[in-house]
């Protein structure tokens, strides 16, 4: 007979328990946020520079401690152990607390942020009345709630970047690509465009704007009111401007074709950057069902076609029909629209039909509902009205839908519960237009080795993006997934080094065999040939 | 239509379910005891580690059955009567079947240790040990040391599981150095230290005597054959390799040696009887390989085979160059091609060895020493591309080819440190030659002209 006690089985097992450190270190940061709490009620702190200084200093110091604690006495290596034991990341009790948490902030965040304290004509008030110091030493201006946002978000992926540098010391991919992603949040997200606020006087009046993020992503980039400011502003504006539009049409599609779309995805982006920070932890937890991918397909490509329209919608409504006023007419734009969509869609069609079945026709359903859209568009409104809906409407509704409660509240509020990359996957319309170009025109892949696949899974369950890594690993496959954003976390789980993610001919990219290497060499061929 | 019935839903025997379904219309079955879907025996450590939930050990989601039309049927089989093709199930009822594959697998070896049945005292192949360990031990708290016989991979395997829980643990080996009848010896060295690094009590060269019982009958301590050295302990894992888990075929009929006996086309002595996997056993061996090879890749390639002669094409089995792989706690291992240990080397075999200063990184090159024919490669801490050195041995190339070529054949991560010129001019010193070595070329690697 077994003399233990059973119940000490469900008491919790060392690598889920936390150490004394750890312990401290979480009170140390939960005091951080509690400065910004009680702020957010009211309590007025005298010296709003000093408590701002002292609560995000105890926040960052909290989460290096723990890190430090956990990683300290430890090899190089894996660090997994315990994942799938400890309730923040296995949706448990925590993992819930923190979801819902995290879900009013954002929604406080979006939709009320006079709770948090903004008063638009006046003082502000609240947390965000602490962050006035910081937002006039650095632009001028008294902080919005986005500058509380972009505060927390980069300590954020500072903080939570150092962790993630501590846990996986002994890859060097993931260290550069964490390194880069620290240095665009910090530089492009948050300092530049404060500066540039600076910037601004009777001359300049340039709008906000963050270099790194691109259309679609930045949804509101060629808005009228933006490209007027852009043109108001000069070279400088113009320039800006330009760039916007360079960055969609030349410099992506180059990068994308020669690194696939991890160049954005997991080294630049922000939404990626928050996801690879803080949101590691969590990866684990994305669906890998075949379902999931279905649903994946469909709601990723709707986005694409909604922001497609909605942005030519906003286009056309501010621009002319006279065309000695200014070149670029409503007619001239939907054309040209029409044209480059037509481009696109019949080279793909033309030349890479035989390998996109089934995504060719989301693909031609989404190319026919733009297009649909865009007769609509001219002939049955006046003035940007779509299907008799206003341009406007259709602009609002994609910055609530998608905007606000699908980036955001569900995108990141729900990390501890649908994982880490839930906006990137099923949201994101930049991702679904460079997943497709990366699937079809890039030299990426993540080789398969040969025969050394144990079937064990880790690359799957480690996938953020959901990508069943095994099912191709174990027929020897290499894996060209359009939603892959290159993290290379499958590579590095990998017990057996089955997995390398590389840029290569475009040639033979996609291998797929019946019978792996290692095998008869003449059987090999026999059922290999195609 | 034709039945074939399959004994074991490991990965041998479900790659010959899937591809004698991609090959044909023949009615599957596959009956097996252990769970009601196929998982990754090799995943078992990540399920205890809280890597993963044993769920994600499974390849196929639940559907995947069904849809291609393979029926399970979780039972064990009691006997075979092959005279009029029945299976007898435990619970009483038959199966019939048209062919037969039995594709059982292994058991942990058990040498006959005094107590080696005691409470406490398991192995660690099945899902079931993964419960049991779970029971026996949960935390360091129930389980305050546990002691390891039996130096291989999956003893180092289960250390580095109770290590995630911190429970202390003595690993005996009774070679000298760690897994010194495979590896050579700098190798085998490296492995000891980083064994060490992870606070795992290494005790080489020393034999279990016996287990010792409590008044309960648990496991209490265990005692050193040697020198009669007692340590206290609350778990016994006995790791000391496998044998063919075929038991319930004596006096079946079937030929069988310690697995069952097939020839080349994997068929038994029996007519439409066949093996696959870890319980088959070869008449003779394969080239350098031994009889029974409990691998997970001969298992599937047996499959894959297997499937071929069920469904017309009459195919024997003839692997290509062997390889494999294993992780060792934090330092991955590859191998292609034979790399002997001292022990088992041939007089011809000539080796050449380059361990990095610091980290724990190092290979193992071998040739023969006539010839210069490169024979194998041994790496920890490089990954190495199968492809590539799957093509020159088949090219039969030179090691200086290969030492030239090395860059091509890294398989790490991007932007990892290359190793490749401190091992070239190693290489040159030990070998007095002048080697350069070559910049990596997707060219060559992609094989494109
Ligand atoms: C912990 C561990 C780690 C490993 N790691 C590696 C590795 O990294 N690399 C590697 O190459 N190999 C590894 N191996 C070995 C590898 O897992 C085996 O070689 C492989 O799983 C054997 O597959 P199989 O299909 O022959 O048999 P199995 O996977 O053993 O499947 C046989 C099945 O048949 C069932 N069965 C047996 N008898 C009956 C009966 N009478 N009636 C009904 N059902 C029955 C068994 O319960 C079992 O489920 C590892 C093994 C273990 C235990
Ligand atoms: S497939 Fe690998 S590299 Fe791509 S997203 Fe998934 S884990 Fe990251
Ligand atoms: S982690 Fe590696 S060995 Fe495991 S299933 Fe994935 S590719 Fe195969």
């Amino acid at each position: 007979m077994s003399t233990y006690d059973k119940s000490m089985a469900l008491t919790g097992q060392p690598p889920a328990a936390l150490s004394t450190g750890q312990k401290m270190a979480t009170l140390l940061g939960m005091g951080g946020l509690a400065i910004l709490l009680l702020a957010s009620f009211n309590l007025n702190f005298q010296n709003k520079g000093l408590w701002l200084t002292i609560s995000l200093s105890a926040i960052s110091l909290g989460i290096l401690w723990f890190a430090w604690d956990a990683y300290t006495n430890k090899q190089p290596g894996i660090k997994n152990d315990g994942v799938w034991f400890k309730s923040i990341s296995n949706r448990g009790l925590w993992g819930w607390v923190a979801g819902i948490a995290l879900t009013c902030f954002y929604i406080i965040l979006y939709f009320y942020p006079e709770y948090l304290g903004l008063v638009s004509d006046g003082e502000n008030k609240g947390v965000i009345s602490l962050f006035d110091p910081l937002s006039i030493a650095l632009s001028g201006n008294p902080a919005s709630q986005w500058f509380v946002y972009g505060t927390l978000y980069t300590v954020a992926i500072l903080a939570f970047g150092i962790k993630f540098l501590w846990k996986y010391r002994h890859n060097r991919y993931e260290k550069i690509r964490t390194v880069s992603v620290m240095f665009f949040q910090t530089a492009f997200a948050f300092l530049i465009p404060e500066f540039m606020a600076r910037l601004n006087g009777d001359k300049l009046n340039l709008p906000y704007y963050d270099l790194k993020n691109m259309w679609p992503l930045n949804y509101y980039n060629f808005e009228g009111y933006r490209v007027k400011a852009f043109i108001n502003s000069g070279n400088i504006g113009l320039a800006m401007l330009l760039f916007g539009i360079i960055s969609v049409f030349v410099i992506s599609p180059i990068l994308t074709y020669k690194y696939g779309k991890r160049w954005y995805c997991s080294w630049v982006c922000g939404c990626g950057g928050l996801a690879e920070t803080i949101g590691d932890p969590f990866r684990q937890l994305s669906s890998k069902k075949q379902s999931a991918w279905k649903i994946e397909r469909w709601l990723v490509h709707t986005v694409v076609v909604f922001v497609t329209i909605m942005t030519t919608a906003v286009i056309y409504s501010y621009l002319g029909n006279d065309t000695s006023k200014y070149w670029l007419t409503k007619k001239t734009f939907l054309i040209g629209v029409a044209v480059v969509l037509t481009i696109v869609f019949s080279l793909v069609m033309i030349f890479k039909r035989k390998q996109l079945q089934k995504d060719a026709q989301y693909g031609a359903i989404g190319f026919f509902a733009v297009i649909i859209g865009l007769i609509g568009l001219h002939f049955l409104s006046g003035d940007g009205n779509i299907f008799l809906i206003k341009s406007g409407t259709l602009r609002k509704s994609y910055s609530f839908l998608i905007g606000s409660i699908f980036s955001g509240v569900v995108g990141t509020g729900f990390y501890p519960i649908l994982g880490n990359r839930v906006w990137c996957r099923f949201g994101c319309p930049m991702a679904a237009i460079l997943g497709f170009q990366q699937k079809l025109f890039s030299r990426f892949r993540i080789t398969t080795n040969g025969g050394q696949c144990i079937s064990c899974g880790n690359c799957s369950t480690y996938c953020e993006m959901g990508i069943d890594v095994r099912a191709y690993a174990q027929k020897g496959e290499n894996i060209v997934r359009s939603s892959c954003v290159g993290c290379g976390i499958c590579s590095a789980v990998c017990p057996r080094g089955v997995l390398k993610l590389e840029n290569g001919p475009l040639e033979g990219r996609i291998d797929s065999n019946q019978v792996l290497l290692g095998n008869d060499v003449d059987l090999m061929e026999l059922m290999n040939k195609k | 239509m034709e039945h074939i019935v399959i004994i074991g839903n490991g990965i041998a025997g479900v790659t010959a379910a899937r591809h004698i379904r991609k090959l044909s219309n023949k009615k599957i079955t596959i009956v097996s005891a252990e769970s009601n879907y196929f998982f990754s025996r090799t995943a078992l450590m990540y399920v205890y580690m809280g890597h993963m939930k044993f769920e994600h050990t499974q390849p196929y989601e639940n559907w995947f059955w069904k849809k291609n039309r393979i029926d399970l049927l979780n039972a064990y089989v009691s006997k075979v009567n092959h005279k009029n093709k029945k299976l007898l199930l435990s619970d009483g009822t038959q199966i019939n079947f048209d062919k037969l594959i039995i594709a059982t697998g292994s058991k942990p070896n058990k040498f006959g240790w005094k107590g080696q049945d005691l409470e406490g005292v398991q192995g660690l192949y099945s899902k079931q040990d993964l419960e049991l360990l779970e029971t026996n031990a949960p935390n360091k708290k129930v389980c305050k040391r546990a002691v390891i016989v039996g130096g291989g991979l999956i003893g180092i395997e289960l250390a580095e599981m109770l290590r995630s829980r911190d429970i202390p643990v003595t690993f005996l080996v009774r070679e000298d150095s760690f897994w010194n009848g495979v590896l050579p010896s700098g190798e085998s060295q490296l492995i000891n230290e980083h064994i060490q690094e992870h606070h795992i009590n290494l005790r080489l060269g020393v034999n279990l005597g016996e287990i010792l019982a409590d008044e309960n009958g648990r496991a209490k301590a265990i005692t050193i054959k040697e020198t009669g050295e007692e340590i206290a302990c609350n778990l016994v894992g006995l790791t000391a390799g496998v044998t063919p888990n075929i038991d319930f075929l004596k006096d079946s009929g079937i030929e069988l040696g310690r697995g069952v006996k097939v020839n080349r086309l994997l068929e038994t002595n029996i007519k439409n009887i066949y093996a696959i996997g870890d319980c088959a056993e070869q008449h003779e061996a394969i080239g350098h390989r031994r009889p029974i090879e409990a691998v997970w890749y001969t298992g599937r390639m047996m499959g894959e085979t297997l499937a071929q002669t069920i469904c017309g094409n009459p195919t024997e089995y003839k692997p290509g160059h062997w390889f494999n792989s294993a992780k060792f706690l934090d330092i991955e291992y590859q191998t292609y091609g034979w790399v002997f240990s001292e022990r088992a080397k041939k007089e011809y075999e000539k080796h050449f060895h380059w361990r990095h200063t610091k980290e724990k990184v190092c290979i193992t090159v071998a040739f023969n020493r006539e010839t210069g024919r490169f024979l194998g490669i041994n790496t920890f801490g490089i990954r190495m591309r199968h492809e590539l050195f799957d093509r020159w041995l088949t090219e039969e190339r030179n090691v200086d080819f290969v030492m030239e070529h090395l860059a091509d054949a890294n398989f790490d991560p991007e932007f990892y440190k290359a190793f490749e010129k401190e091992i070239i001019s190693k290489y040159n010193g030990d070998f007095g030659k002048s080697i350069d070595i070559k910049k990596k070329s997707l060219k060559r690697i992609f094989s494109l002209s």
